[in-house]
């Protein structure tokens, strides 16, 4: 059985991935995390924030409710469960970061946590500039031509 | 005393195959496990386990560690012997350098060779052990084997409290340790042959389908033990494998039978990776996988079996993806290994 032939059958031999079961569970994890953010967003409005100004924070006590779910080690549970859900929005984000800054530890707070915890971020934020750069540079080169 | 032209006659049964020459047995056998592994099928059968925070800290390294040393401790303790009566120790594991193991030895005062063929350490480790012993180089050798699942995340995939899906090929790294204490002398099971394996892939570069790509290097292994030995499969009562898992049990069979004209009877075939957890409620994906797993199947179900009385051939094949994250994210193939014991009941001629 050749190389081609080999995968082609190995394909088959694999168990079905519950795609329906997994975007399921995203929309509904994901769906939970945004009516959680915007609870929180009202109530930095209730606080007097006004709208725009009140995103801010908001990002920010979702970061931390992520951090503090990765350091007691449920996090991991949910994202298993709840996928791009859990992952996509900025709680995967914070969870990315803090997972590796505590799993390093061990290896000390520079060279390890410092080092590391950049890890699995660290693609999203180099391309997320470059990113970022292209796009802010299309909207001058536009606003400049009068689009 | 037989000459060595003579000895060779009968000890070199082929280009992969060797015959032991005089009675050797695995005499004791001791094994530790995490909570999961306790949890399992085969949970009753382990000597000891400890809950995840006990092999966490104060580094999961550590807690690796503590399991081989622990499986080495046990097995001479339940032989009655100490470090000192133990000639070698054939020991490995799965991380960078085979830490686990200059770590288990340190301070235990037993000439050590450290192993490394990932998840087939298990089977390579019993059968250098053996050969030794066979050949009367050593009096009494320990082959053992550890690995945890917290180490080998970290080392081969992302740290572990990071929230990722697994693809349902993924198999789950075993936590544990075991040790076999091999002796000559006649015992409950005794190893008569070792077949080693030629590294072998048929293209598979998913390090999340281990066991599609390690099929290929079981079903070789195996045609060429059953080959040598001039054995047919239904000499053994059962062929158990190290950790194919879902997917790559069903290649090696269908390899076995289209690349090899072998046809092997699937309810004797069987796979430690599927034996150690309940593959649904544990979820596992495809089964469990890491060097402990093999050794595991070893301690927890063909050795107690063998006890029982339960066999009387069987032949052992424990088999390794020998790549490294490097060289996995470079885009190169898996290069696989499986190497094969034959064990048969005491007191039985080969």
């Amino acid at each position: 059985m050749d190389a081609q032939t080999y995968l082609k059958r190995a394909r088959t031999a694999e168990p079905p991935a519950p795609y329906f079961r997994n975007a399921l569970l995203a929309f509904v994890g994901g769906g939970a995390v945004c009516a959680i953010a915007q609870a929180v967003l009202n109530f930095f409005i209730g606080y007097g924030f006004k709208a725009p100004d009140a995103t801010g924070p908001t990002a920010v006590v979702m970061v931390f409710f992520a951090s503090v779910a990765t350091a007691l080690g449920f996090f991991d549970n949910l994202a298993e469960w709840f996928g791009m859900g859990a992952s996509l929005p900025i709680t995967g984000f914070a969870n990315a970061i803090v997972a590796p800054a505590m799993e390093f530890r061990t290896e000390g707070l520079v060279l390890g946590t410092g080092s590391r915890m950049f890890q699995v971020a660290g693609p999203v934020i180099a391309f997320g500039l470059a990113t970022a750069f292209v796009s802010g540079l299309v909207f001058l080169v536009g606003q400049r031509l009068g689009v | 005393m037989p000459t060595l032209e003579e000895t060779a006659a009968v000890a070199r049964v082929g280009r992969q195959t060797s015959r032991l020459v005089h009675p050797v047995a695995v005499h004791q056998f001791a094994s530790v496990v995490g909570s999961k592994e306790r949890e399992g099928p085969l949970g009753p059968a382990f000597d000891r386990s400890y809950d995840d925070s006990a092999l966490r800290n104060p580094t999961f390294e550590e807690g690796e560690v503590r399991l081989l040393k622990e499986a080495v401790m046990l097995v001479l303790q339940k032989a009655g012997r100490s470090p000192g009566d133990v000639d070698r120790l054939c020991a490995g594991d799965l991380l960078d350098q085979n830490v686990t193991v200059a770590f288990a030895a340190l301070g235990l005062e037993i000439p050590t060779y450290g192993v490394y063929g990932a998840c087939s350490t298990s089977a390579e480790s019993l059968a250098l052990a053996a050969l030794a012993v066979d050949g009367g180089y050593v009096d009494l050798a320990v082959a053992a084997t550890a690995s945890h699942h917290l180490t080998s995340e970290r080392q081969y995939r992302f740290p572990v409290e990071l929230g990722v899906q697994r693809t349902p090929t993924s198999q789950w790294t075993a936590t544990g340790g075991a040790a076999f204490l091999v002796g000559r002398g006649e015992g409950e099971a005794q190893i008569t042959h070792a077949t080693a394996g030629i590294v072998r892939s048929k293209g598979i570069k998913d390090p999340n389908n281990m066991g599609a790509a390690m099929a290929p290097a079981a079903a070789d292994t195996i045609a060429a033990h059953l080959r040598e030995t001039k054995r047919a499969p239904d000499e053994y009562d059962l062929i158990l494998t190290g950790d194919l898992g879902l997917v790559g049990r069903r290649m090696c069979l269908e390899l076995l039978g289209e690349e090899h004209g072998i046809t092997v009877d699937e309810e004797r075939f069987l796979d430690s990776g599927l034996l150690l957890y309940r593959r649904k409620d544990q979820d596992v994906h495809a089964g469990a996988s890491g060097s402990a797993c093999s050794a595991l199947g070893l301690a927890g179900f063909l050795l107690p079996g063998f006890a029982e009385g339960k066999f009387e051939r069987v032949l052992f094949v424990a088999t390794g993806s020998l790549h490294s994250p490097t060289t996995a994210q470079q885009g190169h193939v898996i290069p696989c290994v499986a190497h094969a014991i034959a064990f048969q009941r005491g007191g039985t001629s080969v």
